[in-house]
């Protein structure tokens, strides 16, 4: 395979995000779905805020929960799903710059990339 | 209420919301008032949800723009850098800042840029001379303009940069895509054409909200009972609301974004000032 162009960098990068939404998208639905087999019991109170359960707040939490089929930790996982699509993109425009040779754009969007894996590993890990 | 009476209503309105935020460039921040004003819901879960919406809005409608070769790889990946560091920022300053003067800032920032919408009509005329910063970051490209392809290059890159570290800032502090700062950024700062400017801001959305979901996450600002109707929602929302993009013409488009950001406005300064939000 040749070097891609810019455009041809575009169509793949959106095919892959159109693959990480949808799953994310299919994850939420089916703890949607759970979540409303109690469709007429009372929402929680949502006009005070509570930080909530710390297991809907961490990665492993979420993944715990998710195991034991709790439909808030499935809708947390498939939100999960949703923030890793943006941050796949850039490693997926990495290697696209790389095998562009592109140096210049594999150093930008290499920053780019360890900002978003710093402040997601500061911060639910 | 019930739980599927509030679900099945904030999933309409995200609907709703998911088209607008798609035709304008906005993302899905105009939940942020549906949720507060309508439904009482507190801010920082209205916060939340809209983060998700927002990511969700900008990856699904990139599929549509990318097939018509609108928006700028190379240029969003290099403002980028300025979104994600300025999202922390904002992300890490949310827990710690009053919202009320956030807000009335916010407003009046959306009001300005409704106001300097109007204030250049067309795109500028190509063949202008080459910015050097932005040829030495390959800042240039081409876009389906009305005349066949048009190549484009941007102009003043530090100021672009510096507008897109404060709309960064802004993403990460109020939980919205700040689609208007980084149309501003593009379109005013940059001088690059609407469309693309349009179409850049909406593939840079989700990378800047994805900077500080892991921070909203982790204060526990995304719940899932609200999050889950406003994400499926915006996104179908989205996905039809970019069909009409594509189609638009610039200036109908221009209007449409002008009015939205300013009753937008309008309203955050209002609940600023009263201390709603």
């Amino acid at each position: 395979m040749g070097k891609p162009t810019d455009q041809e960098l575009d169509v793949s990068v959106a095919g892959m995000l159109r693959f990480g939404v949808t799953l994310s998208a299919l994850v939420v639905l089916a703890g949607g779905l759970l979540f409303l087999r109690h469709p007429w019991s009372a929402i929680p109170d949502y006009s005070h805020f509570r930080a909530g359960d710390s297991s809907l707040r961490t990665l492993s939490g979420i993944v715990r929960g998710a195991v034991r089929l709790s439909p808030q930790s499935i809708i947390q996982l498939g939100l999960i799903l949703l923030i890793a699509t943006p941050v796949a993109r850039i490693a997926f425009c990495v290697v696209g710059f790389a095998r562009q040779r592109s140096r210049l754009y594999v150093l930008i969007s290499l920053t780019v990339l360890i900002i978003l894996l710093f402040s997601l590993v500061n911060s639910i890990l | 209420m019930t739980v599927i009476a509030f679900t099945s209503q904030i999933f309409l309105l995200s609907i709703l919301a998911g088209m607008l935020g798609a035709l304008t460039g906005l993302g899905g921040g105009v939940i942020i008032p549906v949720l507060t004003l309508l439904f009482g819901v507190d801010i920082r879960y209205a916060m939340g949800a809209s983060l998700v919406s927002v990511i969700a809005t900008s990856s699904g409608a990139a599929v549509a723009y990318v097939r018509e070769g609108l928006s700028n790889i190379r240029i969003g990946m290099f403002l980028e850098i300025a979104t994600t560091l300025g999202a922390i920022l904002g992300a890490f300053l949310t827990a710690r800042v009053s919202t009320h003067g956030i807000a009335i800032v916010f407003g009046v920032v959306l009001l300005y840029s409704a106001i300097t919408s109007f204030a250049r009509k067309h795109d500028p005329v190509p063949g202008a001379a080459p910015d050097r910063l932005a040829s030495k970051l390959e800042l240039a490209g081409t876009y389906p303009g009305p005349n066949g392809l048009t190549p484009y290059c941007a102009e003043r890159v530090p100021l672009g940069f510096g507008v897109m570290f404060g709309a960064g800032t802004l993403s990460g502090l109020l939980g919205i895509g700040s689609g208007a700062v980084k149309v501003l950024a593009m379109d005013q700062a940059m001088r690059l054409p609407f469309k693309v400017s349009t179409t850049t801001s909406n593939f840079m959305i989700g990378v800047t909200a994805a900077a500080s979901a892991g921070i909203y996450l982790e204060h526990g600002y995304i719940d899932p009972g609200i999050a889950m109707p406003v994400m499926l929602g915006v996104l179908a929302g989205s996905l039809t609301g970019t069909h009409f993009l594509v189609k638009a013409r610039v200036a109908t488009l221009k209007a449409i974004f002008a009015v939205v950001i300013a009753l937008l406005g309008m309203e955050m300064i209002y609940n600023g000032i009263t201390g709603r939000i």
